[in-house]
């Protein structure tokens, strides 16, 4: 178990390198530059810039140079059109908001998703089996896009105490944190039913009942471990997904969190904050992988080998 | 109850996986529903009842709905039924196209992978687990971003070329950026999918016969192990769609995906998201128009899945 850790881990870091290399040219490539403002520059304070942020060294000595700084220093460099600041900073103030926001949406998938599809597989086919999956259907194609401004017009306008935009008390979390949860909520419901109904017609579970284990025995005990498989292979990147933000429901509710930054920095070519805001997204999708590797490995014991 | 009965039918895989698509009633209402869509968006507006989506009714503006305007208009005074007709065109157009992008890239990258196998199907593999690490929206952007100004002299020069009016062109040619990069990511998964259906029918008798009647890999590919995998391409296909379009629309409603003179259902959820509180059914329409699409392909696909999988049916 633990070379086979390990091994994962090693090809997680080889992953992590090749994708930071590829945004790295990837975002080189773009047309334009960082320092197209709504003025144009004149061509020396341009190539001053260039110089400035190294940006007129040769694309591999400037390569070398953002490795050395990260593996080195830990230093992800300066932020091109947000002068003085360090992307460093601007990942560490937005991503505890993402994260919060993004652990509150994953804890609401969790307690509505499962359950739901677990009660869908035990009265399989029955109205219950239908009603349920119905609303998850309905739940993966509203969109969060018009979830969101129907549940600010709804919900936020009407019930007191909660905001409809902001981030300025700790009820401004409740509408973004629903609209992401139940999306997600949707998918984990649909994949668990399914799991669970393929668990439950399966040799062992009718070993089980002939034995003469109860019900709620074979679904708790017996059936639950494999029948979560599907929907923990899911979860492990939608809750990396979720906890570097998303920027429809970012700018929907006005929070300050990673997603924004990831859609403003790419169209205004801030090559540092993209770099940086790719290298912790791939870090986390990363380790989410083997995390759910892991759990099915300890789920299911056929894979442990 | 708990043990769902497994069924097994001693016909042909693939008719005996269209009856059993036939007899699942949502299956089949989502088909016809798809259908109508279709004819509402691609030929009604070739009926002049449909007025032009750009063109302003100064006469009535933020009307309600009308026997002149069916779904009444916006705050310029544009016809709302012409607006979501044309833009779910848009939606549905981009949403193919960019499904064959993905499903071409997808099934031949796949394919070629898990048949040869070795050093090449395990580097081949990393790849597609760098480009699943790397954050869609980053990409997208960067994407559409980077073959815009090739789709500009596109543009240009078929307009050169045949003498056709500017404002003809550059719409169609205007949502190649966005079909091509929404295509060029979804392909991963089918790559995944289909990688591993090739490992298990390159090792089958059929595959060894072929071999030793002296065919070519490539013929052996797309001749025998290519129609062996239309069973799961299929079912992915249609699960894919719907993302596909939510993807479209996502990106319209950020601001990156169609851009105007088009409009897409993307585009005009967010104007009515904007002017929801004067005028909820701005938002109302588009967004119904959406969702019930997305609704209908989501119960296809998984009537598809039950019909091609016996295994996970529901019945």
């Amino acid at each position: 178990m633990m070379r086979y850790i390990a091994r994962r881990v090693g090809q997680g870091l080889l992953v992590l390198f090749v994708l930071e290399s590829l945004t790295f040219f990837l975002v080189r490539a773009l047309p334009g530059n960082p320092f197209l403002g709504e003025r144009k520059l004149p061509e020396h304070v341009l190539s001053q810039l260039n110089s400035l942020y190294g940006l007129d060294a040769g694309l591999w000595e400037q390569f070398f140079r953002y490795w050395k700084a990260i593996l080195l220093h830990g230093d992800f460099g300066p932020s091109l059109v947000r002068e003085g600041v360090q992307v460093s900073e601007i990942i560490a103030q937005a991503f505890p908001v993402s994260l919060e926001l993004g652990c509150l949406a994953m804890l609401l998938a969790v307690v509505v998703g499962i359950p739901a599809g677990m009660v869908a597989a035990y009265r399989c086919n029955t109205y219950t089996d239908i009603l349920l999956m119905l609303s998850a259907v309905a739940g993966v194609c509203i969109p969060s896009f018009v979830l969101a401004p129907v549940l600010g017009i709804t919900l936020g306008s009407h019930v007191p105490g909660l905001s409809v935009a902001g981030w300025d008390n700790s009820l401004c979390i409740l509408l973004p944190a629903i609209t992401l949860g139940l999306v997600n909520a949707a998918y984990v419901a649909r994949l668990t039913r399914a799991g669970m109904v393929e668990t439950l017609a399966s040799d062992f579970v009718r070993t089980a009942r002939a034995k003469g284990a109860g019900s709620r025995r074979i679904l708790w005990v017996h059936a639950l471990r494999s029948g979560l498989l599907p929907a923990v292979s899911y979860m492990g990147p939608a809750f990396a997904a979720l906890i570097t933000g998303s920027f429809v429901v970012e700018s929907c509710f006005q929070v300050p969190g990673m997603g924004l930054h990831f859609v403003n920095a790419t169209t205004d070519r801030d090559y540092f904050l993209i770099q940086g805001l790719v290298f912790c997204y791939g870090v986390l999708i990363v380790a989410a992988n083997l995390v759910v590797d892991i759990c099915q490995a300890w789920l299911n014991p056929r894979l442990r080998s | 109850m708990i043990f769902p009965q497994k069924k097994s039918s001693g016909r042909l895989p693939l008719q005996g996986a269209l009856q059993r698509l036939m007899s699942n009633r949502m299956a089949v209402g989502s088909a016809v529903f798809l259908v109508f869509m279709a004819l509402l968006c691609f030929v009604l507006p070739l009926f002049p009842c449909i007025a032009n989506p750009n063109l302003t009714d100064l006469d009535h503006i933020a009307a309600a709905s009308s026997w002149r305007h069916w779904l009444g208009t916006d705050h310029l005074g544009r016809d709302m039924l012409a607006r979501v007709l044309y833009g779910g065109r848009i939606s549905l157009l981009v949403g193919m196209l960019a499904t064959a992008v993905a499903v071409v890239l997808g099934v031949v990258y796949g394919m070629v992978s898990g048949y040869v196998g070795g050093r090449t199907d395990a580097v081949m593999m990393r790849i597609v687990d760098v480009l699943f690490a790397l954050p869609f929206i980053v990409v997208v952007v960067v994407f559409s971003l980077s073959i815009e100004d090739p789709c500009r002299q596109m543009t240009d020069y078929v307009v050169k070329l045949t003498g056709w009016s500017r404002d003809a062109v550059a719409p169609v040619f205007g949502l190649v950026p966005i079909f091509l990069a929404i295509g060029a990511l979804g392909w991963l998964t089918l790559a995944r999918i289909v990688r591993t259906q090739t490992l298990v029918l390159r090792e089958q008798e059929f595959v060894l016969a072929a071999r030793s009647l002296g065919l070519s890999h490539v013929a052996i590919l797309f001749r025998h192990i290519a129609p062996n995998l239309l069973g799961p391409v299929i079912v992915y296909t249609t699960l894919a769609v719907p993302g596909i379009i939510l993807t479209e629309s996502t990106l319209s409603f950020i601001g990156l995906g169609v851009k105007a003179p088009n409009s897409s259902w993307g585009t005009l959820i967010k104007e009515g998201a904007d002017r929801m509180e004067v005028a909820p059914e701005l938002l109302i329409y588009p967004a119904v128009f959406f969702c019930l699409t997305l609704l209908a392909l989501n119960f296809l696909g998984d009537g598809l899945r039950d019909a091609f999988d016996p295994k996970s049916s529901r019945d």
